[in-house]
């Protein structure tokens, strides 16, 4: 039945026009797949070329959440910045606040003690799972299956009182400070973590059976939105689009940070870089990201010290019975309040693998208490301008699931 | 009827207040129109950021909103009542949500949530439009960033208190039409 | 990465040398200063070169310094050589009214929205982009937002008292 899909494909493909003289001598009729979509995607808005059910051409246009980030992130300073890199991805915003938290580290040059450095691996990969998640089940709700995302749901409510016991915020966490935590996880945390580990794995496999080997699922999405590798590098894709179309590329594993080093995980890749091969993909990291999280726990279970910061008093606010009492915590309070540090020049580069591939920070530091230049390396921009390739050829709902299976988060599209 | 829910803990829509009888009841119109139109708002969750997300999340079985007669999501304008703006909206977007505006029938009530749908939020910005009731009116709006989803279904209970109270005419008075034209709407 | 400084130097000048203006460490990034009209040369050169590789194009973007006069703008550029691990940046700079860089979209497709938004932000025009117009902010926006001298907010807004602001 997959051979005939496939067979379909190539058939439909081979339809689509080539020449410009072809083009003229049929009417084709426009179609506007508005910003003002369907559920979730967000606001983007694609011109449709099509050929009846066929497209022929199509042109997107983007900006309809532009926020101006980067001009923002030039008036205000660096612990000020954190909540602006929340609402890049903000299904799985805890990464970009850790990146960010990590850019600027590298531009002071601190280092941080291990035992934070496991925390910071235990919140990124819960929310690597928690925009898997969100991911995959928008696949199943656009090619009709609403069950998984209801299932889906709930676990993502236990992850968010996860985030909100450690930094109060369910979202758009803001979590973490330059240099490591606010405070230690409580008891609380750690129960609700535990209780979590315990009870993912049943509902995951729940998910899984209703839509991995389910018959229609896979005729609607194996073939849909096919991207090769070579063209796949070319557009300087990252992420799980990338792994989809068969290169391991990882920046935990290239460049690792924050001790990823000391992990042991796999990188799944797919085959042909289709809609499926994309959800699997996906489905397979929500499972190395759990195995993560459980080997980081033990790590962290096995350090007998409880620090949460690293020694950076420049950065990281003193607690306050140090400031009300001792002086050099008060100097260093006031200085960070009042924004009077010396923060060293230079340029960095710093990458971080998001939920949708390699978010960099690029930060240009002329010493003042704002960064001189700061430019989001967004990965959901960059692969997002492959989608017209991606659909030609295709029929108007392959393009719908291709778009959602991208996982395309507007305000990491427009920042 | 009575006797199958008298020891249940479901809550039934009361019915309003009247003179009864046996095989009759009578109210005023507004009071039977007010209760069935506010426990079957049907939203147009216009979703475009971070509170998209937590809309969704208020959506799914934990803190359902379909309890509250707000099961079936309309991505139509003209079939919808309640116009949900959820996130930033930047000037690039402002005509469009005025347009799925102007397309809904009366009547038609509009909830803004979030900070940034309220009032520009924290992007004070040359590109975001700073609150969504320079284009268009808003009923009620929920703060947050963002809201919580127990915030978001306190603002959808305040709508429903709107929609209750709110008398059948109002649609045609001239202060209404007044409004509307602030906004250029006619 | 300091060691690989000085090798990706020497393959550079062997055929650019008139075109690399400087080559330094910057954090722990090798940064290669060129010429404006080689820059794709050079970004050609290290793609096709056997032992240099730089096959992925990680970023671009631009800059804006008023005070480098004749210098100002900037297009700054990130590869990266997956099989080795070598990431680099290159830079351009150029005055303001000379802000015409040669397009890199004929040897990465993924440089095209991102060269639209150096366009969008800078006012930078990329020779031979096939579509080069505003993507992020609205068309009809008449200034370049990323210049230092563009203000942040909104002028014409009236609701936000700028003295309770701190501005």
């Amino acid at each position: 039945m997959s051979q005939d899909k496939k067979q379909k494909g190539r058939m439909v493909q081979q339809n689509a026009p080539e020449t410009a003289e072809k083009l003229e001598e049929k009417e084709y009729s426009i179609l506007n797949l508005g910003p003002s979509h369907p559920a979730t995607h967000g606001v983007f808005q694609n011109i449709l070329k099509m050929d009846g059910e066929i497209i022929v051409d199509s042109e997107p246009t983007i900006g309809y959440i532009h926020r101006a980030f980067e001009k923002l992130a030039e008036r205000r300073p660096y612990n000020q910045i954190t909540p602006i890199t929340d609402r890049l991805n903000y299904c799985s915003s805890p990464i970009n606040n850790m990146g960010w938290h990590m850019t600027v580290e590298k531009l002071i040059k601190a280092e941080l003690p291990k035992r934070v450095q496991y925390m910071r691996v235990i919140i990124m990969e819960l929310s690597r799972i928690a925009d898997h998640l969100v991911c995959n089940s928008v696949i199943g709700v656009d090619a009709g299956a609403l069950t998984g995302f209801v299932y889906v749901f709930e676990e993502r409510e236990k992850i968010y009182e996860i985030f909100e016991s450690i930094c109060g915020a369910r979202l758009t966490t803001n979590i973490g400070r330059i240099g490591g935590f606010e405070r230690d996880f409580t008891d609380v945390t750690w129960a609700k973590l535990k209780k979590f580990m315990k009870e993912f794995p049943a509902v995951l496999k729940e998910f899984e059976k209703l839509l991995v080997r389910n018959r229609i699922f896979m005729d609607r999405t194996i073939g849909a939105g096919a991207i090769s590798a070579e063209r796949a590098l070319n557009y300087s894709f990252t992420g799980p689009n990338l792994r989809a179309a068969g290169v391991d590329y990882d920046v935990r594993v290239m460049n690792p940070y924050s001790s990823y080093e000391d992990f042991k995980f796999d990188i799944p890749i797919g085959t042909n870089g289709d809609t499926y091969d994309r959800f699997m993909v996906r489905e397979h990291e929500i499972w190395e990201s759990y195995s993560i999280i459980q080997q980081a726990i033990e790590k962290i279970e096995a350090i007998p010290t409880k620090e949460f910061h690293a020694d950076v008093p420049e950065f990281y606010l003193p607690p306050k019975e140090e400031v009300y009492n001792n002086m050099e915590a008060l100097i260093y309070h006031f200085k960070i309040v009042m924004g009077e540090t010396d923060i060293p020049k230079g340029e960095i580069y710093h990458a971080v693998e998001g939920g949708n591939g390699e978010l960099g920070f690029y930060l240009i530091s002329d010493g003042g208490r704002q960064p001189y230049r700061l430019h989001f390396r967004r990965p959901c921009f960059i692969y997002y301008q492959a989608y017209p390739e991606m659909i030609r050829g295709n029929m108007l709902s392959d393009a719908i699931v291709t778009m959602s299976s991208m996982n395309v988060i507007a305000g990491e599209l427009d920042a | 009827m009575d006797t199958v829910l008298k020891d249940s803990n479901i809550k039934v829509v009361g019915a309003p207040a009247g003179i009864e009888g046996p095989g009759f009841m009578a109210t005023s119109l507004d009071k039977v129109v007010g209760m069935a139109r506010k426990n079957s708002l049907w939203p147009l969750p216009f979703a475009t950021s971070c509170c998209g997300i937590e809309f969704m999340a208020t959506m799914a079985a934990h803190y359902d909103l379909g309890r509250f007669g707000a099961e079936r999501l309309s991505f139509s304008p003209r079939q919808a009542d309640l116009l949900m703006v959820m996130g930033t909206i930047a000037k690039k977007m402002a005509p469009i949500l005025k347009q799925v505006y102007l397309q809904m029938a009366e009547p038609r009530w509009v909830l803004s949530m979030g900070a940034c749908a309220s009032s520009g939020g924290i992007f004070d910005t040359y590109s975001v439009l700073q609150g969504i009731d320079r284009i268009i009116p808003v009923d009620v709006y929920v703060p947050g960033c963002p809201p919580r989803p127990e915030q978001v279904i306190d603002g959808i209970l305040k709508i429903q208190d709107l929609v209750q109270n709110e008398s059948i005419r109002r649609r045609e008075t001239p202060q209404y039409k007044a409004m509307l034209a602030q906004y250029g709407i006619e | 990465m300091e060691d690989i400084l000085p090798v990706i130097e020497k393959k550079l000048r062997e055929t650019f040398d008139a075109d690399i203006l400087s080559a330094e460490m910057a954090g722990d990034f090798p940064v290669f200063t060129i010429k404006k009209d080689k820059i794709i040369d050079v970004v050609k050169f290290l793609y096709d070169d056997a032992e240099m590789q730089f096959r992925f194009l990680t970023d671009l973007c631009g800059v804006h310094f008023p005070d480098n006069k004749g210098h100002e703008l900037g297009v700054i550029y990130h590869l990266h050589n997956m099989r080795r691990n070598w990431r680099i940046r290159l830079r351009v700079f150029f005055a303001l009214n000379d802000a015409t860089v040669p397009t890199l979209t004929t040897v990465f497709s993924g440089a095209n929205w991102m060269e639209r938004e150096t366009y969008d932000f800078y006012g930078i025009t990329f020779k031979g982009h096939p579509n080069l117009k505003r993507i992020l902010n609205v068309d009809d926006l008449g200034g370049f937002p990323m210049l230092k001298e563009y203000p942040l907010e909104d002028p014409t807004r009236d609701d936000k008292d700028d003295k309770f602001f701190g501005r």
